[in-house]
């Protein structure tokens, strides 16, 4: 079997990866919703691993349902990224600072 | 020296394809290119649940994800227009700092995951009751999960009702009624009584 | 009987009061007339009801009788003590009520002339009927605390009827000075009635003076390694109050300047009744004075210092009515010697005359500005006489009446002090004897001065304004004329009853021991008012009086150059008089300018600096320093809100991982 640890640290991997995106990318919001799908995978394979390691069904459970929501936020999120281009002309995510005080 | 059984290299395989495809995602300049790789993190993350005995969350994530998911994300970056400049120079700029920050973060984590702190002993450790993973999911959804579970198709209806109001747009040249301007209107806007001279009759 | 004289007193202060109020709170309503009218009926029923106690006093034989009138403010066992109006009717608050009542009374008919023209007449009626009011709070008190509550109520009229005028900028000037140099007197009041609330823990003047012997005999040290008689420290300290109030050296700077005010209230308050008060003080407080030597000696010093010092500069002054204020200061001074020589009879005694004679000073001086025209200056009159013949004979009697003339009231009274301090025992007595001896020739020096230079000699104001000059209206000269009575007669009738007689006037009202009681010794040579008459002219003080008249006589009528002459070759005493022994320029260098510049000091520093600077502008610029640095944190881009998220999870992790919450 494949230790169950060895899961945590690749799922901590991918989180910190797609952390990383968050802060790294400047240009391009599509890219931060990649980022967050990243993150919800890495903390979907902790799930897994979890449920595979104490035998309990009710980690796969929830990683349906974060997957349910995961797809509802992206399609509302592009819907919102389209919205912007729209208005905007680009999706440059260092000109979006309305909330500059 | 026990040679490595070939289950882990499979896994080593999975989790480092994952790891340098999902590098890539952050680090590609095309986004095209990065949602690609991000479609080859899923795959390769589909396998190793499916390693973890988890084959139907596995396949939903290749169908689901993969297949609609990352198709709508493909759509989008293709239908918006961004140009690719000086991308790279900010994010080289950038990288010690994102660098520092995933090592602080992999660090803490894998101090927690340190005996020390978290120890497996304390947790039951159990196997998975035998059968079909679809067939253990269904039960376990259907029944104890019953009402979350129609709440998620709630949530998924509102979303795809939220997406559409957003971002669908009326045809510039669709006639409708405006309910405003036929309130507000008045008499004189409608009706002009006009004084004509009575004609005189010809004989 | 007594609840029925009780009511009197109510009378007799409240009167005034009610007549202050009317006048002052309705003027518009009940005009010039009414107001004139409510307030000197008021005083009117005052002074009426004052003759009414005294003759209970004096001639029913009634024994002193202290009414509580009013509780005021009492705890039970956490704070002990009980404050209260009371009033205390003695013989002694009974002459004070009458000589009070009498002049203020006659002071506001003569208001009804003197002010005739002025836009302020309601006003200035409300004041003086206030101001009778808390001068008779004041002599009536029974405890220290509404004898302060009178002292501080004549203070605060005196200030604002000094300032009547107060479009006047001098006038403005000397009811602040007067205000400040009381402060400092009153300052020591207060602390002397700590002095006593502290030791005593009751503020009645019975319970005190009962306590007078253990006072006596406790001490208190107030600089390491000295210690004083707590009755000394209450006595010192309540006469640096009296010092303020009765313009004693060197709190006596305000006097002079108050002149700025309207004459009747020179009259009244500021040479009659209020500056008095000092006096009253001092004697009220006998009791704790024959205690206490070392006050004893101070009081007769100071007021032999002032009785002297401050009459030479009488001299040098051309404003008629500044010699006037210098003449009172010089007679506050007798009073004081008299005090300090424990002769307090005689001290009232002279109170009494010299508020009759003085008041006739002033309101006669009056006369001769209201008939000038309010020119004060002596130089720009002369020759008066004859155009104000009745104003002319009444200055005429006050001033023989001050000179101390016989058989005029204040030769009986002067030469009573005089004879005092020569007899007393107390150390300074020999310096105050020779003070006022000197003082009785100066006296008779500069007020004979100021007579021949305001009614003698030629005119030297213009002729068309000495055409116009004619006597003043009714109003006027009847008071002068019912002031002009006491001044000749009040002497030699009361001088006998006031200091000699089995019973006198003030009986047991003051208290004296036996080895002061210089007044005893001069008992045995007192053989009846009219024999004093003859025997004047065998004392020193008579013929010192009559040259002092006679070097005026020379040098202002006689021979008008010789002043000049004196002046030149004496120049520099000439200065020193001319500026008032430097007490001005001493006050204005050390307390003016001191004040100004510590002012100035926590001005810059205290106010500028420390509160506008560091708290006012300096939150305002910490809130602005911290808010531009906080809305940086602000950014409005998504990465930074990231970047933060993640360093508080990662800080939260840390934490967690070393506080052991996860094991």
């Amino acid at each position: 079997m494949i230790p169950f640890t060895h899961y945590l640290v690749v799922a901590a991997l991918l989180f910190a990866i797609g952390l990383a995106g968050i802060i790294l990318n400047r240009r391009n919001v599509i890219l931060l919703l990649m980022c967050v799908e990243l993150m919800l995978l890495a903390v979907n394979t902790n799930f897994i691993a979890f449920s595979n390691y104490l035998g309990d069904m009710a980690g796969q459970v929830f990683v349906f349902f974060i997957l349910t929501v995961a797809a509802a936020e992206a399609a509302i999120g592009l819907a919102l990224v389209t919205l912007l281009f729209r208005n905007r002309g680009d999706i440059d995510v260092e000109k979006m600072n309305l909330l500059k005080g | 020296m026990n040679p490595i059984p070939i289950s882990m290299l499979i896994f080593y395989l999975f989790a480092g394809i994952a790891v340098l495809s999902a590098i890539m995602v952050i680090a590609s300049n095309n986004p095209v290119r990065g949602v690609l790789f991000l479609v080859v993190t899923f795959i390769a993350s589909s396998g190793m649940w499916m390693m973890a005995q988890a084959e139907f969350l596995s396949l939903i994530l290749v169908l689901v994800y993969v297949g609609a998911v990352m198709t709508l994300f493909l759509f989008v970056v293709m239908m918006i227009n961004i140009e690719l400049t000086s991308q790279k120079r900010k994010f080289s700029y950038y990288l010690p700092f994102g660098a520092g920050i995933i090592l602080l973060l992999v660090l803490m984590m894998l101090i927690a995951l340190h005996p020390q702190y978290f120890s497996f002993g304390s947790m039951p450790s159990g196997v998975l009751p035998k059968g079909a993973n679809t067939e253990l999911l269904g039960k376990v959804l259907y029944t104890n999960y019953a009402y979350p579970f129609i709440v998620a198709g709630v949530l998924l209806l509102t979303a795809i009702i939220a997406a559409i109001s957003l971002v669908h747009r009326r045809p510039r040249d669709c006639k409708s009624q405006q309910v405003t301007e036929q309130i507000k209107t008045r008499r004189e806007l409608r009706v002009r009584i006009v004084n004509l001279p009575s004609e005189k009759k010809e004989d | 009987m007594n609840q029925y004289l009780y009511h009197v007193v109510l009378g007799i202060v409240l009167a005034p009061l009610a007549g202050s109020l009317i006048a002052g709170l309705f003027r518009n309503q009940i005009g010039r007339l009414g107001a004139q009218y409510a307030t000197i009926l008021g005083v009117f029923i005052s002074f009426a009801l004052s003759l009414f106690v005294a003759k209970a006093i004096w001639l029913d034989g009634i024994s002193p009788k202290d009414f509580l009138g009013y509780i005021w403010m009492s705890g039970n066992t956490i704070f002990p003590f009980t404050f209260k109006v009371g009033f205390l009717i003695d013989r002694l608050s009974a002459l004070m009520m009458v000589v009070v009542t009498f002049v203020s009374l006659l002071v506001h008919i003569y208001s009804i002339g003197y002010m005739a023209d002025d836009d302020g007449y309601q006003r200035f009626f409300s004041y003086i009927s206030l101001f009778t009011f808390a001068m008779l709070m004041l002599v009536t008190a029974d405890n220290f605390l509404q004898l302060f509550f009178g002292w501080e109520g004549v203070g605060l009229v005196s200030y604002l009827l000094i300032g009547f005028w107060f479009k006047k900028e001098s006038a403005i000037q000397g009811n602040l000075k007067a205000f400040l140099v009381n402060r400092v007197g009153d300052f020591g009041f207060i602390l002397g009635i700590a002095v006593i609330f502290t030791y005593v823990g009751n503020l009645d003047y019975a319970a005190v003076f009962s306590h007078a012997t253990e006072l006596a005999a406790d001490k208190i040290s107030l600089f390491s390694g000295t210690s004083w008689s707590v009755v000394t420290v209450i006595c010192i300290l309540l006469f640096v109050g009296a010092m303020g109030k009765s313009a004693q050296v060197p709190l006596h700077v305000w006097l002079p300047e108050s002149m700025e005010g309207p004459t009747p209230i020179s009259a009244l308050i500021h040479a009659a009744t209020m500056v008095t008060a000092g006096v009253f003080m001092v004697a009220r407080m006998s009791p704790l004075y024959e205690l206490s030597q070392t006050a004893l000696t101070l009081v007769i010093v100071i007021g032999a210092t002032g009785a002297l010092f401050t009459g030479l500069l009488a001299i040098v002054m051309n404003d008629i009515k500044r010699v006037v204020a210098y003449s009172t200061l010089s007679q506050l001074g007798y009073m004081m010697v008299a005090m300090g020589a424990s002769a307090y009879s005689a001290g009232i005694f002279h109170l009494a005359t010299h508020a009759c004679f003085k008041a006739l000073l002033f309101l006669g001086a009056g006369s001769v500005i209201m008939a000038m025209h309010h020119e004060q200056d002596m130089r720009k009159m002369g020759g008066l006489w004859k155009r104000m013949p009745i104003t002319y004979i009444c200055f005429l009697i006050g001033t023989l009446a001050l000179c101390a003339i016989p058989p005029f009231a204040g030769f009986y009274s002067k030469d009573t002090i005089i004879e005092a301090a020569q007899l007393s025992t107390i150390p300074g007595a020999s310096y105050a004897y020779y003070c006022v001896l000197i003082g009785a020739f100066v006296t008779a020096l500069y007020s004979f001065r100021a007579f021949f230079l305001t009614f003698h000699g030629k005119p030297r104001m213009d002729h068309h304004t000495f055409e116009h000059v004619h006597e003043t209206p009714w109003v006027v000269w009847v008071p002068l004329v019912l002031l002009a009575i006491p001044s000749v007669l009040l002497g030699a009738f009361l001088i006998s009853p006031m200091l000699y007689d089995t019973h006198t006037v003030l009986g047991n009202s003051v208290t004296v021991l036996s080895q002061h009681n210089v007044l005893a010794e001069m008992k045995h040579e007192f053989h009846g008012a009219l024999a004093m008459i003859p025997h004047a002219l065998l004392t020193v003080t008579f013929w010192l009086v009559i040259a002092g008249i006679f070097v005026a006589w020379l040098a202002y009528i006689k021979m008008p150059n010789l002043p000049g002459w004196f002046a030149q070759r004496f120049s520099l005493l000439y200065r020193v008089f001319v500026d008032k022994y430097g007490f001005d320029a001493l006050n204005q260098m050390v307390f003016v300018k001191g004040t100004k510049n510590f002012g100035n000091a926590l001005f810059k520093i205290g106010d500028r600096k420390i509160i506008d600077g560091f708290f006012v502008n300096g939150s305002g610029i910490s809130v602005r320093w911290i808010a531009l640095r906080a809305r940086l944190a602000e950014s409005g881009y998504l990465y930074h809100y990231v970047t933060a998220m993640i360093l508080g999870l990662l800080i939260f992790l840390f934490i967690m991982l070393t506080s052991g919450v996860i094991d």
